[in-house]
């Protein structure tokens, strides 16, 4: 378990880290390495060059103003667990933060990095689909901003090229009508999820609206599910959750921890569930 | 966890002045390895020393056309690379059977694959390198043609005509089989008011160590000698192998094994690629290591259980149990494992089910196949958590038929407490066991009553708990019984020598090993108490078949009950020595004479005669003062075997409490309570440790672990994220309760404790979860590790 051998680079900026990625194909962004460095020793990816991204002042750090949280890409997952900031303004994040790995891979991981690794089992790409948010790349031709519904395009792909730079993510800030709720099913506290939701919508006291689900572990990428969020958008009953619960439209592949079948009906127990979440007002 | 005290009872032969029986002592490994500058096998760097990486094949069965090695001959690094062929020159094959398993039988091991491999994992070629890296990145310039060959991965077909034969020469797939029939169980089934039929199933998984495997193997051609540093459980053991396969006499080969990071049996076997790395050595005249990564462990350690058990039970109104049978099928890979073999673990399993119960009649069939997957073998209380769990499961669901009580139908058939000695259906012989008194204890300290009204109460409630039993006998010091009267060549008795030093302190050399569980504590504990020092002046050297007396090493629950005796005994001869020198010296009666926190002492008043650092010194520096004719002798060595008993029986009764989430199938462990009794307790933390530790690769069993083959022969989840190890955030607090019935064997009294935890959770994990589910009406979960996807299915939601 070493990793076949590699250059290493540690750049100072963006640009630098641009430039490195545009010279030699196939390398690789080193951010907090939990995942990366895994896929090396195991020999699973051989990238002739590691472009290291941890020296680079102003990815980090984590921000509120004008109704948008921003999250540098370089901010430590034990960060976003510990914000005030999240807590109070980006409620699903936090929510979602201590159900991922485990104390000593959260202290090193980046947000960024979890978002563009894009592990279809794991919670940030999920919650940041739920709550519609942003993500801003630097690449060969400057900087731009990907919705994340239009980021997550295939398993462990997206928009990302192999040049850009994840530089950070942004989200709408909760308000007094925001409705958050999150759940998954892990075998051990700390795995990836078998399934999971994560959830975000306005509540107006009678019902909700504008609610977005994002399920993760059942397919390529986190799975929005429009049909099912409509069904609830409407009324909220007994008979409208069953029908969203119907409304899924979910074809997850067989895996070692479950079958797909279970999975499925597993991902109606979470929507239920987080239901009546999305019930509850934010304290 | 808690830590739950307990009060073994006053130990009186035992109880000497400032004894450590029976105290929580800490290890005195404890600061070393806290302070990370213990010393495993990865620590060690030798001058000279090249490093082994292993090409290993991906096919389950496929026979080797070629090999290609001048590209990675040539990688940058590389000192040599070596193919099974070249080791065959220089290393013999060996064959693992036992004379008493009779019929057993197996092919020719390699070192490394030659002509064929036969399962995903072994190793095939090997490469030898200035670093494993680079080692490694010259494995990937290797070129191998393989030739497919159909693969036996159904242990249920391995044996059918039409099924390929894995080794021609043995003519069928079949490596052991044994039957017993003990009493009449047609007639007793046919006159129960009551017959359960079921099959249990049983996943196949692994010990998982914290360190893998590792060796370190030095054949020095000046000395021609050989030293390997070793993580192994039975230091003499591969003393002998190595030899034996190399060709040279033991006294050419010392075995040292450092600190350990844990075994759990699977260290006490041999591997082929660790014959490999020491065969290298002889080869290259240099230090080689190899140390095994993660994933390697998943496809070459020992896997153990995957058995499939057909079992009935038979029952009367009244909840006597009539009668038990047993068929049992189990697939071990394409070779029996050397040198303990692959057939233990079903012959444990014949001999264990229905151990605690008075019941006469039982029969039983077990057949062990090969199939082209990963070897399997001995694992931590082999075939214990299997026998357990049909003879447990079997007796819950008896109870659940005739509506008896799980407790009251175990009062009514286990052996009672004043029966001893007994002999069991299947012929094990019990010196004395406590069921009973375990039972109450169990019953009080759960709180049994209380906890059936709140699961009763919380049932209304849409929660669904249960409470689920089981009662258990543990094979511990096992005389040579087990394997010595089989041919091979392992201990079964141990040594222990004691020496006083120049300032009154006592080196203790033992065969015993340590891997994690204390024993090094327990040695120095009994050796302290038995010689009269404090514990601060003992220091235990192990590990080192330069060093220490010729011994088994550390498994079936023997370091403390055989290894312990051994340096009770020494202890106690060198003070028969020390006070000998001292009564000359004194003109006094040796036998007026004790030994007592290390000095000599007026055995009546505790009197202080002579610091034993003043002995030393004269018997030492000063002979010349000594009365004519007295030689001082301050090192004394005894041994330890069994005799009286095969075995030392141990017994306990474990509880679950748990609850099931009914909509998806997970399972939350709410509390575990394990009564056993083990014997004369040294150290009741460290036995307590051992019996928790064992719950939880319990646990793992029931509820997480298992080797997922497909029909091809490959392993799908040979690592730490998709093989589930039970982790500390689900597992429930567990407490240890304990009852004393010393073995009258040895002096000490203790019997083994390190298996009893893992031989009895599965079984009452299976019977909480059934007893939550039986009021919803699910078909009884037999099959384990029990998923949320089985225990939804069980309730029919998929
Ligand atoms: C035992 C274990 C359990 C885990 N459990 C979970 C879990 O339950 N849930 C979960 O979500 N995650 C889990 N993880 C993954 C962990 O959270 C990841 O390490 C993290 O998501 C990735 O972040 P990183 O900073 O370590 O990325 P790295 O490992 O450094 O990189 C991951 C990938 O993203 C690319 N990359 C990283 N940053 C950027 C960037 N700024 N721009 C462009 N590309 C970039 C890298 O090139 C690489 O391909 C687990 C990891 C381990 C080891």
């Amino acid at each position: 378990m070493k990793p076949a051998p590699f250059a290493y680079a540690r750049v100072r900026s963006v640009d630098e880290a641009v430039a490195l990625l545009g010279e030699t194909a196939e390398a690789k962004v080193l951010a907090g390495g939990q995942s990366l460095i895994a896929t090396l020793n195991m020999r699973l990816s051989a990238p002739p060059l590691l472009v290291d991204i941890n020296g680079i002042d102003g990815l980090e750090g984590i921000a509120h103003s004008d109704g948008t949280v921003t999250i540098g890409a370089l901010t430590r997952h034990v960060e976003a667990e510990r914000s005030g900031t999240i807590a109070a303004h980006a409620p699903l994040i936090a929510r979602a933060m201590p159900h991922i790995a485990h104390p000593a891979i959260r202290n090193r991981g980046t947000i960024g990095g979890s978002i563009a690794l894009a592990d279809p089992a794991a919670e940030l790409p999920a919650c940041l689909l739920a709550l519609g948010g942003d993500i801003d790349i630097a690449g060969p031709d400057g900087t731009r901003t990907v919705k994340a519904d239009d980021f997550f395009r295939g398993l462990f792909e997206t928009a990302l090229g192999p040049c850009d730079i994840l530089t950070g993510i942004r989200i709408p800030a909760a308000s007094k009508n925001t409705r958050i709720g999150f759940a998954e099913l892990a075998r051990r506290h700390g795995d990836y999820a078998i399934v999971g939701l994560a959830a975000a919508a306005q509540g107006d006291g009678k019902g909700l609206k504008n609610v977005r689900l994002a399920y993760f572990g059942v397919g390529s990428t986190p799975l929005r599910q429009p049909k099912a969020e409509s069904a609830l958008s409407s009324e909220l009953n007994g008979k409208s959750i069953d029908a969203a619960i119907a409304a899924l439209d979910l074809d997850p592949p067989d895996d070692v921890q479950a079958t797909g079948a279970v999975k499925k009906y597993l991902a109606g127990v979470l929507l239920r569930r987080v239901i009546k979440q999305l019930m509850e007002p934010l304290q | 966890m808690k830590i739950v005290d307990d009060n073994p009872s006053a130990l009186t032969a035992l109880d000497r002045p400032n004894s450590y029986i029976g105290r929580a002592v800490p290890r005195p490994n404890l600061r070393r390895l806290t302070q990370g500058r213990g010393q495993y096998v990865s620590d060690i760097s030798l001058p000279r020393m090249a490093h082994v990486a292993f090409v290993r094949s991906p096919h389950a069965h496929a026979r080797i056309a070629s090999i290609r090695t001048e590209r990675a001959k040539k990688a940058p690094g590389v000192a040599a690379v070596v193919t099974g062929a070249d080791l065959a020159k220089i290393m013999t094959p060996w064959v693992g059977v036992l004379t008493h398993l009779k019929g057993l039988k197996s092919a020719p091991q390699f070192p490394i694959a030659v002509e064929r491999a036969c399962w995903a994992g072994e190793a095939v070629c090997a490469v030898v390198a200035r670093s494993r890296a680079e080692a490694e990145d010259a494995c990937e310039l290797i070129e191998i043609d393989y030739e497919p060959l159909p693969a036996v991965t159904n242990a249920e077909t391995a044996a059918d005509p039409a099924t390929p034969v894995i080794h021609k020469e043995l003519g069928d797939n079949i490596c052991f089989e044994r039957t017993l029939d003990a009493g009449h169980v047609d007639d007793a089934l046919a006159s129960s008011d009551a017959v359960v039929e079921t099959t249990f199933v049983f996943g196949r998984h692994t010990g998982a160590c914290n360190e893998p495997r590792s060796i370190v193997a030095d054949w020095n051609e000046g000395e021609q000698r050989l030293t390997v540093y070793q993580g192994t459980q039975a230091p003499h053991m591969m003393q002998n192998l190595y030899a034996k396969h190399l060709g040279l006499a033991e006294q050419q080969v010392r075995v040292l094994t450092k600190d350990v990071g844990g075994s759990f049996g699977i260290k006490v076997h041999s591997y082929a690629d660790e014959m490999a790395a020491v065969a290298i050595s002889k080869l290259l005249r240099r230090p080689v290591k190899f140390v095994a990564d993660r994933i390697e462990s998943f496809v070459t350690d020992i896997h153990a259980r995957d058995h499939r058990i057909k079992a009935k039970i038979g029952v009367k109104k009244d909840g006597t149990i009539t009668a038990f049978e047993i068929d049992d099928l189990t697939g071990v890979g394409p070779y029996s494992v050397y040198p303990r073999t692959s057939g233990i673990e079903a012959n444990q399993v014949v001999s264990l089910v229905g151990g605690p119960y008075t019941t006469p009649n039982y029969r039983a069939k077990a057949r062990v196949v090969f199939t082209n997957k990963n070897v399997m073998s001995q694992y931590r209380a082999v075939g214990h958590p299997i026998a357990a769990a049909v003879t447990e499961g079997l007796v819950e669901l008896a109870a659940a038929k005739i509506g008896m009580d799980p407790l009251e139908i175990r009062r009514r058939n286990l052996y009672a407490d004043d029966a001893y000695p007994a002999t069991s259906a299947s012929g094990l012989r019990f010196e004395k066991l406590s069921h009973h008194e375990s039972l109450a204890h169990l019953d009080a300290m759960m709180n049994y009553a209380a906890l059936r009204s709140e699961q009763k109460r919380l049932r209304e409630q849409g929660i669904y708990r249960g409470v689920g039993f089981a009662s258990f006998i543990e094979v511990t010091n096992p005389s040579a019984a087990f394997y010595g009267v089989g041919g091979a060549r392992i201990s079964s008795q141990d040594g222990a020598t004691i020496k006083l030093d120049a300032q009154g302190n006592i080196g203790v050399h033992t065969g015993v090993s340590e891997q994690g569980q204390g024993a090094e504590a327990v040695i120095a504990q009994i050796a302290a108490s038995s010689f009269g020092v404090p514990i601060e002046k003992v220091r235990v050297v192990m590990g080192d078949t330069d060093n220490t007396p010729y011994g088994g090493g550390t498994w079936a629950s023997r370091a403390t009950g055989i290894g312990g005796e051994a340096a009770w005994q020494a202890g106690k001869a060198l003070r028969a020595n020390v006070l000998a020198l001292a009564g000359a010296m004194l003109q006094a009666r040796p036998d007026a004479l004790d030994i007592v926190n290390g000095a000599v002492v007026d055995k009546g008043t505790g009197n202080e005669r002579l610091s034993l650092a003043e002995l030393a010194r004269v018997a030492y520096f000063r002979p010349d003062t000594l009365p004519p004719g007295i030689q001082a002798e301050l090192v004394a060595t005894r041994h330890y075997v069994p005799r009286a008993w095969p075995f030392a029986f141990t017994n306990g009764v474990q509880a679950s409490y748990l609850e099931v989430d009914i909509e998806t199938g997970f399972v939350k462990l709410l509390k575990h309570w394990c009564v056993e009794d083990c014997g004369t307790v040294i150290n009741p933390q460290l036995v307590n440790e051992q019996v928790r530790g064992g719950i939880v690769q319990g646990i793992g069993a029931a509820l997480f672990e298992q080797c997922l083959y497909d029909e091809r022969g490959q392993l799908l989840n040979g690592n730490m994220a998709d093989y589930l190890v039970p982790m500390a955030a689900e597992m429930p607090d567990i407490e240890v309760g304990h009852v004393v019935s010393p073995t009258s064997d040895s002096e000490l009294g203790a019997k083994g404790a390190g298996e009893a935890g893992t031989a009895g959770a599965p079984a009452c994990v299976m019977n909480a979860l059934n007893d939550a589910l039986r009021p919803l009406g699910a078909t009884p979960l037999t099959d384990m590790p029990f998923t949320p996807d089985k225990i939804l299915r069980a309730l029919g939601k998929v």
